[in-house]
C-alpha cells in the first residue's frame, strides 16, 4: 500500500513535471521555435479542460444515480464543436479580429465596449466558477484522503477532508503555478503557450487514467465486452430509465454552456492559434470526449457490484482498481483526476482573472488615480499585480467556499448549478453575433434577469440554510407561493435543474430581446454590431495572433494618426534606440508606452490617451482602432473628393477649351477644303464664258459685226476678272507676308463712302437695296489709303448686297467719332450671321454656305489685312438685329506706326 | 468522396466552377453535421422509460455511441476537405 | 414646234453664250438666276430639258434637282448639270442627286449641244 507521503511526492513530481513542461514550452515560443506548439492537436487536448474531475470522478457518480444522463453532458459540447461551421468559427474569427480576451470582453465589445456589461458578466462568472473551483479542490482533497484512509474505501473521506490542510495547499500551489505561467506576459491577445502546453499534457494524463482503469475493469474484471454489456444489463442500471426533460436539458445545458464557460471561452478563442484548429478539433475533441465516457458505464457497474453498499460513486474511478490491490492502476487514476482538477483550476483561475483585472481592478484603478494616470507611470504593474492578486483571491474564494461549505454534496450537481449560472450569458453571445439590433439595454436585461432568476431559483437554494430557510422554499417569499423558488408561477413538481434553465433562460431571452427592440442602440454599439454580425466581410481572412512587435505597430498606427506619420515614426525610431535594439520598432516596455502617452495626451488630452493605449496594451479590445479607421478613412474620403472636385472642374475646363479649338480647327480645315473648290468655281466661272464665247466665235459663222464685238468685250471682261481674282489672291498674300504698299493720301471720310457705295452699287446693277446714310456725321478728315479703305467699304457693301435675305434690302451705314478714332458700323436688315459663323468670317475664304453664292471667302480677310495695315480694325457687332460690322479707323497718328 | 478531378484534365475555368460548386456543398454537410447529431440523440427521448417495454441499458449505450462514431467520422472526412481559408472567401464573395 | 429649253444659271455671260449656241441650232431657250424659285419655274413652264447650275444663289443646283426629281410630275424632267467646281465628289452628288448629264465648266459648246439633243428624243 503506497503511503500517503509517497503519493504526495508522486504529485509534487508530477507538478515538477508540469512546471518543466511549461516554462520549455514558453521559452520555445519566445525563441520562436516550437511551432508544434501550436499544432491543431495541442489545441483540441487543451479543449480537454471542459472534462474536469467533476465528469472524470463525478461520471461514474452520476451514471450510478442516473444512469445514462452522464453522457449527455458530453454530447452537448460534441453537438456544438460538429456545428462549428455554424458559430465556433464565427467566434473565433470574431475573437482575433476584435483582439478578445474573455466572455465579458466579448459582451461589452460587442454592446459598445460597455463595462457595466463587462462587470456584470465578470460577477456572474466568478460567482457560477468559484463552486466550481471548490469542487476541484474538493476532489483532490478526497482522493488523497482514500489513499490516507484506504481500508474505509471512501466511505468516509469527505467528512475528513474539508477538515484537512490538504485542499488548502492545493489551492496555494495552483494559485502559484497559474500565476508564474499565467502572468507572464501581457500580450493583447493573452496566449499562454506554457500553460496551454501544460494542460494539452494534463489531457493526455486523464485521458490515459480513465482508459487504463476501463480496460483494467471490463478485461480485468470482467473479462471482455460482451460480458461487461450482460453485466451492465444484469445490473440495477439495466434498463433505459432517463427522464426525457433531463435528457435534453442537459444536452442543450452542456453545449451552451461549453460556448459560454470562461475557462472554454479562453482555450477554445483566447488561446486559439489559428482559425484552421477547428477544423481538426471539430472531430478530435468529440472523439476525446467518446473516449472520456466509453468506459464510465462498466465502471459504474462493475464498482457496483465488487464494492461495499454504501461507497460513494463519486470516487469509484479510485477505489475500484484500490479495492483490487491495482495500486498502479489507482495512483494513475489518481494522477488524472489530480490532473482534471488542477487544468481547470488554473485555466479557469487565468479566464476569470483576466475579466476581473480588466474589467473591474483597472477601471477602478484608473478612476482612482483619475488624470494622474498617466503621470504616475507604471501601467503594466498595475495589470500584472492586478492579475495575480485575482487569480489568487479566486483560487481562495474557492478554497474558502470548501470550507465554509464543508464539502459533501455531491459533485455533479454544483457542477449543474455553475453551469446554469454561466449559459445566462448565452443569448447575449448568441444575439449579439447574429443580431444585429441586439443592444446594450437588451444585454443587460437579459443578464440581469437570467442571473437573478438562477440565483432565486437553483444557486441560492443549494446553498440551504442559512441564505434559505425551509420555509421560504416550502411557501415562498412572505407566503407567496406563486414565488416560490423551485416552482415560479406556482407550476411546481419540474426537476429543479430544468426549472431553474426554463425560467431562467427564457425570461432573459425575453428581456434581451424586448431590451433590444426597445431601445436604440449608441453608435459605437451600431459600430460593433455590424463588424460582429458582419465578421467574414469586415475582417480580412484568417489571420494569426500578432506577437509583440505587431502590438508595437498598432501603438505605431494609432500614433501616426494622433501624431502624424512623419513625428510618429521619428519618435518611436528614437525610443527604439533609447532601448538599445535594432529596427525602427522599440518593444512595449513600460517606460515607452508612458513616453508615446504623454506625446499622444498632447494631442488628444490624457484620459483619452490613456485610454487608447489600454485599448492596445491591456487587451480590452481595440475597437477605438476602429472608429479611428472609420474616421480616418471618411477624413481621406472627403480629401480625395474634393481634390477630384478640383481636378474635374480642371479638366472639364480644359476640355470645353479644347472641344473650341477643335471647333475652330474643324471649321477651318473644311472652310480650307471648300477653298479649292471654290477657288476653283471662282477661276473656272469665268474661263468658261471666255472658252463658250471663242467657241462661238471661231465656229459660227455668220455673226454679225455687233454680235462679235459684244462677244470680243465678253471675253475680254471676264479675263480682266480672271485677272483681279488673282490679284485679290496674291494682295492678300502679300499683305500677309507685310510687304505691302499703302498710297496714303489725305481726304475726306464722307468721299471715300460715296464712291464705295456708287462702285458696289454698279457691280451690284439691281440697285434694289437701300443704303441709309447720314452725310453729317461723316464729314471727318481723314489721312490714310483712300483706295484700300474704298475696297473695305465696297467689300461690306457687297456683302451686304449679296447676303441680306430681307424682302426689303437695307443697309445703314452710321460713323461715330469716338475721339481717336472713328467708329464706321455697316448694318443690315438681314438674318445676320450665326454665332457659330461669326469666329471664321475673317478667315481666308471663308462662306458662310455652300448655297450663298458671292465672292471668292476673300473678301472680309482682305478687309481685316487692309484694316491692320491702316493701323485700325474690323470686327462683327452682335446684337444689331442683322449683320453689322464695325469699322475703326484712326484718325491719322496711328498710321505713322503702321507704316 | 473521389478525389478532386486533375486541373490538366479539365479545362480550367470548368474546373475552377466544378471546385466552388463542391466546396459549398461541403459546407452545406458541415452545416448540416450538428442537426443530425440533436436529431439522432434525442430519438432516446420517444423510448418508452421504465416498465417491460423500455430498451435495455447495453443497447441504449450501443445506439449512443454508435451515432457518435459516425459523426466523428463524418466530421473528420468533412474536415479534411473543407479548408476555413476557401470558405472564407467563398462566403465573402457569396453573402 | 420647237423644243424648250430652261436655263438656270446666275452667271448672265454663261447665260448668254448657252442661250447664243442652243438658240441657233432651234431651242427656245429662257433663263433663270436664282435658286430660290427655280421649281416654280419649271412648273409653269414645263421645258422639255433643264441646265441647271449647282452655285446658285437661294437654292443649291443640288436642292432644286431634289426638288424636281420628288416632284411626280418632273421627275422624268432631263436635266444636265453644269457646275463650276470640278471635284470627283461633285459629279457624284451630281449625278446621285438625280442628273442625267454632269458637265463642267469650262465646257465645249459642242459637247453641251450633243448632251442636250441626246437628252431629249426626238419629236
Amino acid at each position: 500500500m503506497i503511503s500517503f507521503n509517497g503519493l504526495v511526492a508522486i504529485c509534487l513530481a508530477y507538478v515538477v513535471l508540469l512546471f518543466a513542461v511549461a516554462f520549455t514550452a514558453d521559452r520555445l515560443a519566445r525563441l520562436g521555435r516550437g511551432r508544434w506548439l501550436r499544432s491543431p492537436l495541442v489545441y483540441t487536448l487543451s479543449l480537454s479542460i471542459y472534462a474536469t474531475a467533476w465528469t472524470f470522478y463525478g461520471a461514474v457518480g452520476s451514471a450510478v444515480r442516473s444512469g445514462l444522463e452522464f453522457v449527455a453532458i458530453y454530447l452537448g459540447p460534441s453537438i456544438v464543436m460538429f456545428g462549428w461551421w455554424w458559430l465556433l468559427r464565427k467566434l473565433v474569427r470574431i475573437g482575433r479580429s476584435q483582439r478578445i480576451t474573455s466572455v465579458a470582453d466579448l459582451i461589452s465589445s460587442r454592446f459598445g465596449k460597455s463595462n457595466l456589461l463587462a462587470v456584470l458578466v465578470t460577477l456572474l462568472s466568478v460567482v457560477a466558477a468559484t463552486p466550481y473551483i471548490a469542487l476541484q479542490l474538493q476532489s483532490v482533497t478526497v482522493s488523497f484522503e482514500v489513499f490516507g484512509a484506504s481500508t474505509t474505501a471512501g466511505a468516509g473521506a469527505e467528512a475528513r477532508a474539508s477538515n484537512s490542510p490538504t485542499a488548502f495547499w492545493v489551492a496555494l500551489g495552483l494559485a502559484l503555478f497559474t500565476v508564474i505561467f499565467g502572468t507572464r506576459n501581457l500580450d493583447a491577445n493573452e496566449r499562454h503557450h506554457g500553460v496551454v502546453m501544460a494542460i494539452a499534457l494534463e489531457a493526455v494524463v486523464k485521458l490515459f487514467a480513465l482508459m487504463t482503469v476501463g480496460i483494467f475493469v471490463v478485461w480485468g474484471l470482467s473479462g471482455g465486452v460482451p460480458e461487461t454489456l450482460a453485466r451492465i444489463e444484469a445490473s440495477e442500471l439495466g434498463q433505459w430509465q432517463i427522464d426525457g426533460g433531463r435528457w435534453a436539458g442537459l444536452i442543450f445545458l452542456s453545449g451552451a454552456a461549453f460556448l459560454c464557460l470562461p475557462r472554454m471561452f479562453q482555450v477554445l478563442v483566447v488561446e486559439a492559434a489559428d482559425e484552421d484548429h477547428l477544423r481538426t478539433a471539430s472531430w478530435a475533441f468529440p472523439a476525446y470526449l467518446l473516449a472520456m465516457s466509453v468506459f464510465v458505464m462498466p465502471i459504474a457497474v462493475v464498482g457496483l457490484d465488487l464494492l461495499p453498499e454504501g461507497s460513494n460513486p463519486d470516487l469509484f474511478v479510485l477505489t475500484l482498481p484500490l479495492s483490487q490491490g491495482a495500486e498502479g492502476v489507482a495512483v494513475l487514476s489518481f494522477l488524472g483526476g489530480f490532473s482534471s482538477a488542477t487544468s481547470m483550476v488554473i485555466v479557469a483561475a487565468i479566464a476569470l482573472s483576466t475579466m476581473v483585472s480588466n474589467h473591474i481592478v483597472m477601471p477602478l484603478w484608473l478612476r482612482l488615480t483619475g488624470g494622474r494616470a498617466s503621470i504616475s507611470g507604471d501601467v503594466r504593474n498595475v495589470v500584472l499585480t492586478a492579475r495575480r492578486v485575482s487569480i489568487v483571491s479566486i483560487v481562495l474564494l474557492g478554497y474558502v467556499y470548501y470550507s465554509v461549505s464543508g464539502g459533501g454534496a455531491a459533485l455533479a450537481a454544483i457542477g449543474i448549478i455553475s453551469f446554469v449560472g454561466v449559459v445566462q450569458v448565452l443569448p447575449s453571445m448568441i444575439g449579439g453575433i447574429f443580431w444585429r439590433g441586439a443592444t446594450r439595454t437588451g444585454a443587460i436585461a437579459g443578464l440581469v434577469t437570467g442571473s437573478v432568476i438562477w440565483l432565486y431559483t437553483f444557486f441560492l437554494p443549494s446553498i440551504g440554510l442559512p441564505i434559505f430557510s425551509e420555509t421560504l422554499m416550502a411557501e415562498g417569499p412572505a407566503g407567496l407561493s406563486w414565488l416560490r423558488p423551485q416552482a415560479l408561477f406556482g407550476i411546481g413538481g419540474i426537476d429543479p435543474m430544468l426549472h431553474a434553465l426554463l425560467w431562467s433562460l427564457s425570461l432573459n431571452s425575453l428581456a434581451f430581446f424586448g431590451g433590444s427592440v426597445l431601445s436604440f442602440p449608441s453608435p459605437v454599439e451600431r459600430l460593433q454590431g455590424a463588424q460582429f454580425v458582419n465578421i467574414f466581410q469586415h475582417s480580412g481572412g484568417p489571420r494569426s495572433w500578432a506577437s509583440g512587435v505587431a502590438q508595437t505597430e498598432d501603438l505605431l498606427i494609432m500614433a501616426q494618426r494622433i501624431l502624424g506619420p512623419q513625428e510618429a515614426i521619428a519618435l518611436f525610431a528614437r525610443e527604439a534606440r533609447a532601448q538599445g535594439g535594432r529596427g525602427d520598432l522599440p518593444e512595449p516596455r513600460p517606460d515607452f508606452l508612458e513616453t508615446l502617452e504623454r506625446e499622444l495626451a498632447g494631442s488628444v488630452g490624457a484620459a483619452t490617451a490613456h485610454a487608447m493605449i489600454g485599448q492596445i496594451v491591456g487587451g480590452t479590445s481595440v475597437s477605438v482602432q476602429d472608429l479611428m479607421a472609420v474616421a480616418d478613412e471618411s477624413a481621406q474620403l472627403m480629401e480625395y473628393s474634393a481634390r477630384l472636385e478640383t481636378q474635374s472642374a480642371e479638366l472639364s475646363r480644359t476640355a470645353r477649351q479644347l472641344r473650341e479649338a477643335n471647333d475652330k480647327l474643324t471649321r477651318l480645315s473644311v472652310q480650307k477644303d471648300s477653298f479649292l473648290s471654290q477657288i476653283s468655281h471662282e477661276l473656272r466661272t469665268p474661263m468658261a464664258s471666255i472658252r463658250a464665247f471663242s467657241e462661238i466665235l471661231r465656229d459660227s459663222g455668220g455673226l454679225s459685226e455687233a454680235e462679235q464685238s459684244k462677244f470680243a468685250s465678253i471675253i475680254h471682261d471676264e479675263a480682266i476678272r480672271l485677272t483681279r481674282l488673282l490679284d485679290d489672291i496674291l494682295d492678300l498674300s502679300v499683305m500677309e507676308n507685310g510687304r505691302v504698299h499703302l498710297n496714303l493720301r489725305e481726304g475726306r471720310l464722307s468721299e471715300v463712302l460715296d464712291r464705295a457705295v456708287a462702285s458696289a452699287a454698279a457691280g451690284e446693277g439691281k440697285g434694289a437695296m437701300e443704303i441709309r446714310r447720314n452725310r453729317a456725321t461723316e464729314d471727318h478728315a481723314i489721312t490714310t489709303d483712300l483706295d484700300r479703305l474704298a475696297q473695305v467699304f465696297i467689300n461690306l457693301i457687297s456683302n451686304a448686297q449679296k447676303y441680306c435675305e430681307a424682302a426689303r434690302p437695307r443697309l445703314t451705314i452710321r460713323v461715330q467719332d469716338l475721339g481717336e478714332s472713328l467708329a464706321i458700323d455697316f448694318i443690315d436688315n438681314g438674318h445676320g450671321i450665326p454665332r457659330e459663323a461669326r469666329d471664321v468670317i475673317f478667315e481666308k475664304f471663308s462662306r458662310i454656305s455652300d448655297q450663298k453664292a458671292g465672292g471668292a471667302g476673300l473678301g472680309l480677310a482682305i478687309c481685316r489685312q487692309v484694316l491692320e495695315r491702316l493701323g485700325g480694325t474690323i470686327a462683327y457687332m452682335p446684337g444689331e438685329g442683322g449683320a453689322a460690322f464695325r469699322v475703326m479707323l484712326p484718325r491719322g497718328a496711328a498710321l505713322a506706326a503702321a507704316e | 468522396m473521389s478525389q478532386p478531378p486533375d486541373p490538366r484534365a479539365r479545362p480550367p475555368a470548368f474546373f475552377l466552377e466544378r471546385q466552388t460548386y463542391r466546396r459549398r456543398r461541403l459546407q452545406d454537410a458541415a452545416r448540416l453535421l450538428p442537426v443530425i447529431g440533436i436529431f439522432a440523440w434525442l430519438v432516446p427521448l420517444l423510448w418508452p422509460r421504465s416498465g417491460e417495454e423500455a430498451p435495455l441499458m447495453g443497447s441504449a449505450l450501443v445506439y449512443v455511441f454508435t451515432v457518435w462514431i459516425l459523426l466523428i467520422v463524418a466530421g473528420a472526412l468533412l474536415s479534411r476537405r473543407l479548408t476555413l481559408r476557401d470558405a472564407a472567401e467563398a462566403e465573402r464573395g457569396l453573402e | 414646234m420647237s423644243k424648250r429649253l430652261l436655263l438656270i444659271e446666275d452667271e448672265p455671260n454663261i447665260i448668254e453664250a448657252i442661250s447664243f449656241i442652243l438658240s441657233r441650232d432651234g431651242w427656245q431657250v429662257t433663263s433663270h438666276v436664282s435658286g430660290r424659285d427655280a421649281v416654280d419655274r419649271i412648273r409653269r413652264e414645263a421645258p422639255d430639258v433643264v441646265i441647271l447650275d449647282v452655285m446658285l444663289p437661294g437654292k443649291s443646283g443640288y436642292d432644286v434637282l431634289q426638288e424636281i426629281r420628288n416632284d411626280d410630275a418632273l421627275s422624268g424632267l432631263p436635266v444636265l448639270m453644269l457646275t463650276a467646281r470640278g471635284q470627283d465628289k461633285d459629279r457624284e452628288l451630281a449625278l446621285r442627286a438625280g442628273a442625267d448629264r454632269f458637265m463642267t465648266k469650262p465646257f465645249s459648246n459642242t459637247e453641251v449641244l450633243e448632251a442636250v439633243r441626246a437628252m431629249v428624243p426626238a419629236a
